[in-house]
């Protein structure tokens, strides 16, 4: 019951701060929500004893990523957009009726299947299982998921964490290619 | 070894591995070597050729490694020959564009190299999280790739509507997939088809399913998922805008062919509805659409959309012989839309952009060479005998036929009959114009040799196809019996 009342004022703080992200006229104030609403999903992931997610969405997200966009935001300037693409009016409401449909069809979608028991089992779905730590997470709260998600990372896992490094190689060298002006 | 990981995976590897390292080298190299062009191109086309190798040596190999994470079987290596040489081609009319652009070719070969590597964890595959890394290595390559001539307007224009739309569209596909583990409980194809074998239904599954027909729809570029790619195709350098029109539609119809008939041949009635709607707008609206255009490569891109829609019929027809002709259009559709765009980079010169559809004009007479050539690539994009283009089309016919979708074939042929207005259009401008512009047009051995390849394919899998039949056949036949045991359910 207590974590039925925690999950739904996450939930609605979470929403209302992304809401608020997107709608804030100035951009440090979006960051600014940004980062509260990283936080409230970090407690989320705690709830759902994930701890070793939670802390790395607090130092990556709210702490690394955060700041690289309060940096790009200060650094550039942003004008007004031209006046030929303001039309603001018009796009609103385009864009507010079909995010509005979209919207009441996913949460008629969640209504109609809420209650249909439990979700598929999670407990072994990272192959926990299979780790030498599979006695762990018995606990509440007091897991070891960081060992096991180095366990499977590192192991079944490995040739796509391989992959994301090359991924991040081309990401930087991609930076560097756009960002100099001659090369 | 821990548990699910075995120093055969290395092995198995080998073509990734190789083609790691080169692209690794190309960077070293363009360090060591500066201003000598000539070694980062044939560091690129050293390692394409030996991982070409490498990938053929697997031939007739049917394993899965890496705890069920990759396949290696004929379907993979299918696909990834047709990455590999449409990467060989585009590395070989990219030179003369480059040195014409005035930019740096290293980073260039590096991004296009790496972009291949993720093409190839998209065709072998077998676990959302591969086909997702994979997807996305390719993509951010080209979201680079497409803003590499940096003092063109256009060229940022591209690179920025990519990336913002392609991170838009994956974060679509990433909810779909959330969604599919989340009802499985499983992120491997086997496992989520084995979860789902019963049959059941329910509303987040639809849900998902749509998530995922609208991620992956974007990246084949169906319409409605198709309002970047004129723009992209349009201001990327042509080198990369064929390879994006080519081998990222080969790799993302890869993955929707395995994720679909792999992973979910139990909603296939609920999933064939979907792309027989996506097929027949899709071809439809991008014939309509090209015929209009006077800019050659936006009216190639409108091409490629229509194309994708041919191809989708081979995933509604849901059946071996509809991937086996899905697969055989792919194959020889990198060679007559390679070729077409090698012709446009050649017309790219000091003076003149050359993607106009009047720069055509007079080619005949200043090299007939190439005007045959783009003769043949425009038949073969039509679908007229012998080309490659007409045997193509006519396995995606008869498998439609097959599988008892008439109303989708004639659409099909009818837009087939549309799509020959556009084409003899280039062809009139080739032949019967010949005003000229412009300094004269220079054809160095690298890109004659793409064209010698695309003309070479264009032609031999139109008179003789039993081979390619036959490859793709074999590739396919992993799909058969989970397909027809659903359809007569």
């Amino acid at each position: 019951m207590a974590e039925a009342i925690v999950f739904w004022t996450l939930a609605v703080l979470i929403l209302g701060l992304g809401i608020m992200v997107i709608s804030a006229r100035s951009a440090v104030h979006s960051v600014l929500f940004l980062v509260v609403n990283f936080l409230l999903v970090a407690v989320l992931y705690v709830m759902l004893n994930a701890e070793f997610v939670a802390v790395i969405q607090v130092l990556v997200y709210a702490g690394g990523i955060v700041v690289l966009y309060l940096f790009v935001v200060m650094l550039v300037s942003l004008k007004k957009a031209p006046e030929r693409y303001a039309d603001p009016r018009r796009v609103a409401w385009t864009g507010t009726l079909l995010a509005g449909a979209v919207l009441l069809e996913v949460v008629a979608i969640v209504v109609a299947s809420s209650g249909g028991g439990e979700p598929a089992a999670t407990e072994g779905a990272l192959g926990a299982a299979d780790t030498p730590f599979a006695e762990c997470g018995a606990g509440p709260l007091v897991s070891c998921n960081t060992e096991q998600l180095g366990w499977v990372l590192y192991t079944s896992y490995l040739i796509p964490f391989e992959v994301a490094s090359m991924l991040l190689l081309v990401a930087m060298i991609g930076a560097i290619v756009l960002a100099k002006r001659h090369l | 070894m821990p548990a699910g990981f075995t120093a055969a995976d290395f092995y198995y590897l080998l073509p990734e591995l190789l083609l790691t390292g080169g692209a690794l080298l190309v960077l070293v190299i363009d360090v060591v070597l500066p201003r000598r062009d000539w070694a980062t191109l044939g560091m690129s086309l050293l390692t394409l050729s030996v991982t070409g190798a490498a990938v053929i040596g697997f031939t007739g190999v049917d394993t899965t490694i890496s705890a069920g994470l990759l396949a290696i079987d004929g379907f993979a290596t299918f696909f990834k020959m047709i990455v590999i040489v449409s990467a060989l081609m585009t590395v070989l009319m990219s030179p003369s564009y480059l040195r014409v652009e005035a930019v740096r070719p290293g980073e260039y070969y590096f991004l296009i190299l790496c972009a291949t590597l993720g093409m190839l964890f998209m065709a072998s595959g077998v676990d959302l999280i591969t086909l997702f890394i994979g997807l996305e290595t390719m993509a951010v390559s080209f979201y680079i790739l497409a803003g590499y001539l940096k003092p063109s307007q256009r060229s940022n224009e591209a690179s920025v509507k990519y990336f913002l739309l392609g991170a838009f569209s994956l974060g679509i596909l990433l909810y779909g997939m959330s969604l599919l583990y989340g009802v499985t409980g499983t992120t491997s194809l086997a496992g989520i088809a084995e979860a789902l074998a019963s049959g059941e239904r329910s509303l987040i599954l639809s849900l998902a399913l749509v998530l995922l027909v609208a991620g992956m729809g974007f990246k084949i570029a169906a319409v409605p998922f198709h309002m970047w790619a004129p723009d992209v195709y349009e201001g990327a350098p042509t080198p990369v805008t064929a390879y994006l029109s080519v081998a990222s539609k080969a790799a993302s119809f890869a993955m929707i062919l395995r994720i679909f008939m792999e992973g979910l041949p139990s909603l296939a009635a609920d999933w064939q509805v979907l792309f027989w709607v996506l097929a027949a707008v899709t071809m439809t609206v991008g014939n309509i659409a090209a015929l209009t255009q006077s800019n050659t490569k936006r009216m190639l891109a409108y091409s490629s959309i229509a194309h994708a829609g041919y191809i989708l019929i081979g995933l509604v027809a849901a059946t071996e012989r509809g991937v086996a002709a899905a697969m055989v259009y792919l194959w020889v559709y990198i060679f007559m839309q390679l070729g077409a765009f090698a012709v446009v980079a050649m017309l790219r010169r000091q003076d003149v952009i050359g993607d106009e559809l009047k720069d055509l004009s007079g080619l005949y007479l200043r090299k007939p060479f190439a005007a045959v050539a783009m003769l043949i690539f425009m038949l073969s994009l039509g679908g007229i005998p012998p080309t490659a283009g007409f045997m193509g089309k006519l396995w995606l016919f008869g498998a439609a036929i097959e599988s008892g979708f008439v109303w989708l074939a004639v659409i099909f042929v009818v837009n087939s009959v549309i799509s020959l207005y556009y084409y003899y259009r280039v062809i009139v401008f080739m032949w019967l114009k010949d005003e000229t512009v412009g300094s004269d047009i220079a054809m160095g051995p690298a890109m004659a040799t793409a064209l010698v390849i695309a003309v070479v394919g264009s032609l031999l899998f139109g008179v003789y196809p039993q081979l390619l039949f036959d490859h793709a056949q074999l590739a396919a036949d992993m799909f058969g019996s989970a397909v027809s045991t659903t359809a007569l359910r």
